[in-house]
Parts: structure tokens; sequence; C-alpha cells
């Protein structure tokens, strides 16, 4: 009932991730690697990735902003980004991570600035969509237990 | 990211379960992630976010972990550095992860040495089967240090061929005894061996005279500071480049550590030290006779492992640990001439490990062909060539200061005969004693060197051995004809003659190691001979005192020993035969 709607929801919204691009298999792995041991693995590390990778964006942030822009710095600050992103399956981030280097790798200020926004805000809304469906989790998982 | 000690052992029983894996990765999240699946492969997970703290934790253990896998880009240290560091220092296998997998960093990867190369994000089934590299490295070491020891035999003498025809055998592996005989095969058609287990294309010969300068470099710049790079430019040999060094580098490290763990193991048994070489530096615990014990074993087999180790070991430091011994370079065993690397398997190993000195390394000089006979694990190393110490290099070793180190008759350009009493003997230790251009005498002092080092079995690896002893210079061609009359003995000491002249070899030996010393020669041919001749002294018991076989001792024998092989003590080499090791080798020569 209430347990079994929850879980329905749960189950419908992680699929609407993965079809919607915003996670890809990685994301699965992690879902593997929760066992008894680490009963919430998958939230753990999401958690980890946000809270780590904030000083990243700050990084790149701060790259860009600076005159003149240092491209192989910046490059390598979005390649530890990218590095870090796929770490959780985040697709669409790591896909807009890939456009950033290629402006970067030309050097091409315009371009990099104008992709480090699609990174920010993809990034963003993974993270509300996360926050939202760890919760169901916990809900479907309180009900569960009820 | 916290670092946590998986400081044991590997569970050997149940491979690869308890494989001890080192992560480095600056990222935390994936380092975290890692960890966690490495953990459901059941192996024992080390992290550490900073290449500095896993070098410092590789190198406070050295044999606490199987396996490193890296990140390849990292703050404090480029991610390939830190392979090749680990390469260089540690030897193990490393496996680099990247998001980047672009071609040319892959390449990148593999040319510094890294045996995988993972793309980020990483499956948890990739890394359920890293445990192959561990493997693979294991059995390729063996590999590697034969075939090297087979280089350098070529190198030695070519008549060493009839004893590879006996088949030496490599105490405990099969593979590698296989690869010796096929490596002596090869040296038989007098061609240029290449590696055949590397099945490389175009590999690198390493004679004599280039490993010489090889060692000759790496002294130069330091064992602890050493790179592929400052070695090639100080070698100064156009066409060597930087992989070739670098993986040349990979086996004289093995061989330092092989012989480091030899005597380890040599100083347990203590047994053997009999003389408590007093006048042997005191490194080398003479009482390596562990390796001789052991040899018991193999010696049925065929394969012995001079233990000669022991002695070396203590002088030597072992390479275990190549940064420590820096001091090694001394090794006052052979110059540099082709000292006899013997390369004592790892007592760990199933003590098949024969020492095989194939190289007499020419210039007997500085030959210690100890053929160390790690009663586990004949391998086969050619000790060839000792290169001058290829010991030194690493450990003291051969310092045959114990006398031995220059047992290949100082300067006796006699050519190393890998004649190794073997003929019949399936001298596993194969010491091919590659005939050097010295002359015809054969200085089959080998066994004896066992006794000088007691126990200085410098367990070169049989990889650094190789190159150690190749025997550089014509020089050391005596070296490696030491060791060829202890693997006759393995042999059990069938062939009578087999073992007479092993002994009167070693007799002979003794007689040129003393260079007048006045060691009494039949001590040391007892103890030669005793080993030998006893079957049970397999464990070239040298500097054993109680060895009943002393049937050898006869005295008439030894003037069998083509003397002028020997010539006049030429104890050039600054550590051969120091009179005063002798009569320290004296006590513990074959005991």
């Amino acid at each position: 009932m209430e347990r079994n709607r929850l879980q329905q929801e749960v189950a419908c919204m992680r699929r609407s991730l993965f079809d919607q691009g915003y996670l890809e298999e990685q994301f699965i792995q992690l879902e593997e690697l929760q066992d008894d041991a680490n009963p919430n693995f998958v939230q753990e590390i999401v958690a980890l990735f946000y809270t780590d990778s904030a000083r990243l964006i700050q990084n790149i942030e701060q790259t860009l902003n600076s005159k003149p822009i240092d491209f192989s710095k910046l490059d390598d600050y979005m390649h530890q980004f990218k590095g870090s992103s796929s770490s959780i399956g985040a697709k669409k981030v790591t896909d807009e991570c890939t456009v950033f280097r290629e402006y970067c790798s030309a050097e091409n200020a315009e371009g990099c600035i104008r992709t480090f926004q699609q990174v920010k805000q993809e990034y963003t809304i993974l993270r509300r969509k996360l926050e939202v469906y760890f919760q169901m989790v916990r809900q479907a998982a309180v009900a569960h237990s009820a | 990211m916290g670092v946590e000690s998986g400081f044991s052992s590997p569970r050997n029983d149940v491979f690869p379960a308890g494989l001890r894996v080192l992560v480095v990765d600056d990222d935390p999240t994936w380092l975290k992630i890692l960890e966690k699946m490495l953990k459901k492969c059941s192996y024992e997970v080390t992290t550490c976010c900073l290449a500095r703290e896993a070098l410092n934790l590789l190198r406070e253990r050295k044999d606490g972990y199987d396996i490193v896998i890296s990140d390849v880009n990292m703050p404090d240290m480029d991610g390939f550095k830190l392979l090749e560091h680990v390469g260089l220092e540690m030897d193990l296998p490393v496996i680099m992860m990247s998001v980047d997998g672009e071609t040319s960093r892959v390449m990148k990867g593999v040319q510094h040495g890294a045996c995988d190369y993972l793309l980020k994000p990483i499956r948890m089934k990739e890394l359920r089967n890293i445990w192959q590299h561990v493997f693979r490295k294991k059995i390729h070491e063996v590999r590697d240090i034969e075939s090297l020891e087979g280089i350098e035999s070529i190198h030695m003498t070519r008549s060493g061929s009839d004893m590879f025809d006996d088949g030496h055998l490599l105490g405990g592996e099969d593979i590698t005894s296989v690869r010796k005989r096929k490596d002596a095969d090869n040296k038989h058609d007098d061609k240029d061996l290449s590696d055949p287990s590397s099945t490389k294309k175009a590999r690198v010969v390493w004679t004599v005279d280039l490993h010489q300068k090889f060692v000759k470099a790496v002294n130069q710049i330091g064992f602890d500071k050493v790179g592929p790079k400052k070695i090639l430019d100080l070698m100064n040999v156009p066409w060597l480049t930087r992989e070739n060094v670098a993986s040349h580098l990979q086996k004289y490290r093995l061989y330092l550590s092989r012989l480091q763990k030899e005597s380890d193991i040599k100083n347990s048994f203590t047994g053997m030290n009999h003389s408590d070489p007093s006048s042997k530096d005191s490194t080398a615990s003479f009482g390596h006779h562990n390796s001789m014990n052991v040899m018991q074993d193999d010696l049925s087999n065929g394969a012995y492992s001079f233990s000669v180790n022991n002695s070396l070991a203590q002088n030597v430091d072992l390479k275990g640990h190549e940064g420590d011994r820096k001091g090694i370079t001394s090794v006052p065993v052979a110059e540099p001439k082709g000292a006899l690397s013997i390369d004592i398997p790892d007592p760990n190993k199933a003590k098949s490990s024969h020492i095989s000195f194939d190289h007499s390394l020419g210039s007997v000089d500085s030959g210690l062909n100890f053929a160390s006979f790690n009663s586990t694990n004949l391998v086969q190393y050619s000790w060839s060539k000792i290169p001058e110490i290829q010991f030194k290099q690493e450990c003291e070793p051969l310092q045959l200061e114990n006398g031995f180190s220059q047992l290949p008759l100082p300067g006796s350009h006699h050519h190393m005969q890998t004649e190794y009493l073997q003929p019949s003997a399936s001298i596993s230790s194969g010491p091919s004693i590659t005939e050097k251009e010295a002359s015809s005498s054969r200085i089959e002092v080998k066994p004896m060197y066992d006794e000088y080092g007691r126990n200085h079995v410098k367990h070169l690896s049989p990889m650094e051995a190789v190159d150690l002893f190749p025997v550089q210079s014509k020089n050391h061609t005596l070296h490696n004809q030491v060791f060829e009359p202890i693997s006759t003995s393995t042999s059990s000491m069938k062939s009578p003659d087999v073992s007479l002249n092993w002994l009167t070899d070693l007799e002979f030996a003794q007689r040129n190691l003393n260079g007048g010393a006045g060691i009494p020669f039949t001590s040391l041919s007892e103890d030669i001979q005793v080993c030998w001749l006893q079957g049970d002294c397999y464990a070239m018991n040298f500097g054993l005192q109680d060895f009943d076989c002393t049937e050898y001792n006869d005295p008439a024998l030894i003037a069998e020993i083509p003397f002028h092989l020997y010539d006049a003590p030429r104890f050039d080499h600054d550590h051969l035969f120091d009179p005063a090791e002798y009569s320290a080798l004296d006590k513990g020569l074959f005991a």
C-alpha cells in the first residue's frame, strides 16, 4: 500500500533519471556496491561528490575570471571536475565538461564561459533531483520497516 | 581518505583474495568508491590521496603491497612519475587510471611501465581481474632473471652449453627451468639472446659491457636517486632507449631485492655461521646457511642454490631496499668484473631457486660468482657476471671480502668455464659460465665462493644478478665457473668426477682465492666437498664444518685443477680474496 506506492514512486523516479540522461551506468555500479555494511552508500558518495566538487567549481570560476585566462590550468581543473562527476554517473554534467574542454583547448574564452554556465546548471539540477530521490528512498525505507 | 594499514602478508591460500592493494587518487569520491569496490573483491585495501604519501607507505613497508592503482593526475606529483618510482624501487605492478582515454596518454602510461590503464568511470569487474597483473609479474620475474642470466652466460662462455643440456634445474619453478633450458639452448647457438620471455621485438641484449656501464651509471647517480633517464644519459650509449634502461633497471632491482631476501633468509638460518666471519663485513651474516641447507632439497632436484648469498648478503644488504643501499656500491667483491650474481631466490619461494651463475663474468676479477644456493629456489641465475658487483650496488655483497667475492680467481681471465661441473649434474644453477674471453682458465671456483662468503650468498636477484654479472669484463669469466661445480653437486654429486671437478675447482678457486693467503686449502675443499659430495651438503654448507664428506679433500684433485687459471693470485680486485677473509672463509666455507 503505502509502502508499495512509495517504492513504486522511487522506482519511477529512478527510471526517469536514467531515461532523461541525468544518470548513467556508473550510478548503477554504486547501487551495486551498497550492502549491509554500507546501506547508504550511494547517498554518501553523492554527498561526498557535491561537497568536494564545490571547491573545484570555485577554482574554475576563479581561473575564468582572471585575466588573462590560464587555459592549461583551466583544463586541469576541468579534467579533475569531469573525473569526479563521472564517479557518480552524472551524465549531463560530464557531457558539458567535454564541451568545455574542447573550447578550452581552442582557447576560446567566450565558449568556455558559456559552457561553464551550462555545467553549473546541470550540476545544480542534478543535485536537486537526487535530493528528492534520496528523500523518497528514505521514506520508502521507513514505510517499509514500519 | 584515511590510510588504512594493510600490512599483512598476502593470503596465498585463497589467492587472489587478500591481495594487498594500494589505491592512490586525489579525488575523495573516487577513492571511496574504489575502496568499496576492491573490498567487495575481497582485496585488502589501503587508500591515500597523495602520491608522496603513497611512496612513503610503499617504502616503509617494502613487502606490504602487491599492487598499486594510481590516478594519472595528482596535485603533488605526476602519476607517471609515481609509476616510475614504484617500478624502480619496489618493482610492483602499477595500474593507471584516468578519465582521459586519449591514446597518447595511455601510451605514455604503458611506456612508463604501467601494466594496465583503466578509464574512469571504472567498473568493478575491471578491478576484479587486477590480480592477474600480480601473478603475471611473478612469473615473469623468474623468467626475466633467467633470461638475463642466459644472456650473460652467452657472453660468458660457450662451453657452458653442456651444462645446459644437462638441464640445470631450476628448482621450484618449472617455468624457469624451461626457460633456462631454452636460454641455454639459445646460448649455445651463440647468438644474441633476446630475452625470449619478453617476446619483445628487437630486444636489447645486455652484454657484460653494457651492463657494466649501467651499473657504473647507477652507482654514480646513487641508487636512491636513480632513474632511467639519468642512467641513460650517463651511459652514453646512443642506441639505447630510456625504456630499455627502465626495464633493465627493474630487473636489476629485482635482482638486488632477491639477494636481499636471500640474505635475510640466510640470516635466519645462521646455522652456518661457523666461523663467524669477523673478518668479514659485519653485514653479512655468513650464517646464511639457510640457503645451503635448503639446498639439500634442491639438490635432489639438481638445483642448487648457492647460498653464496649469505656471505654476500651480509655485506650486501641485498637489495631489498634499494634505496637504503646505496652504500652497497662498494662491494668489494669483485670489481665490477663479473661478479657472480647469484640469485638467491626468495626464501619465501619454494626454495628451489637456483642460482645460475652463468656468466663467468668474463673477467674473473669481479666475478664472484656465487652460486647462491638458495636452497629453496635454485633459481638459476646466471651469476655470470657478478658485475662488479652488482653486489655492490645493492648490497655490499659480494664483498667477497669474505674472500669470496672475488672468487673467480682474481684477475684470472680464465674463462669461466661454464663448465660447471655440470656435465652430468643438472646444474641447476646453471651458471653458465660463459667462457669469457679469459683464457682457458676455468675457474670453477664457483662454489668456492660460496664458501668464502660463507654465506655470502648473495642472492643476487637473478635479474639483477644477471645484469650484474654479465660479465662485463672479460675478466670475469671466472665467476661463472665457480658455480658450475656446485651445480653438479646437486645432481648428487653423482658423477664423482663431477663432484671432483667441482671440488677441484673449488679448491682451485680456493687456492686462488687465497692467493696464497694460506687458507688451508683442504679445509676449504673439505667444505666444499662436503657439500657437494654429500648431497646433504647441498646447502653448500659452506662453512659448515660438519661436513662429513671429506671425500674430496683429496689434494690430488686439487692438483688437477688447472691452476694456471688462476695465475698468480690476482687479487687485483680490491675485494677479491682478501686473505683475511679467506681465513674467515675458511671457517665457513662450506660450513
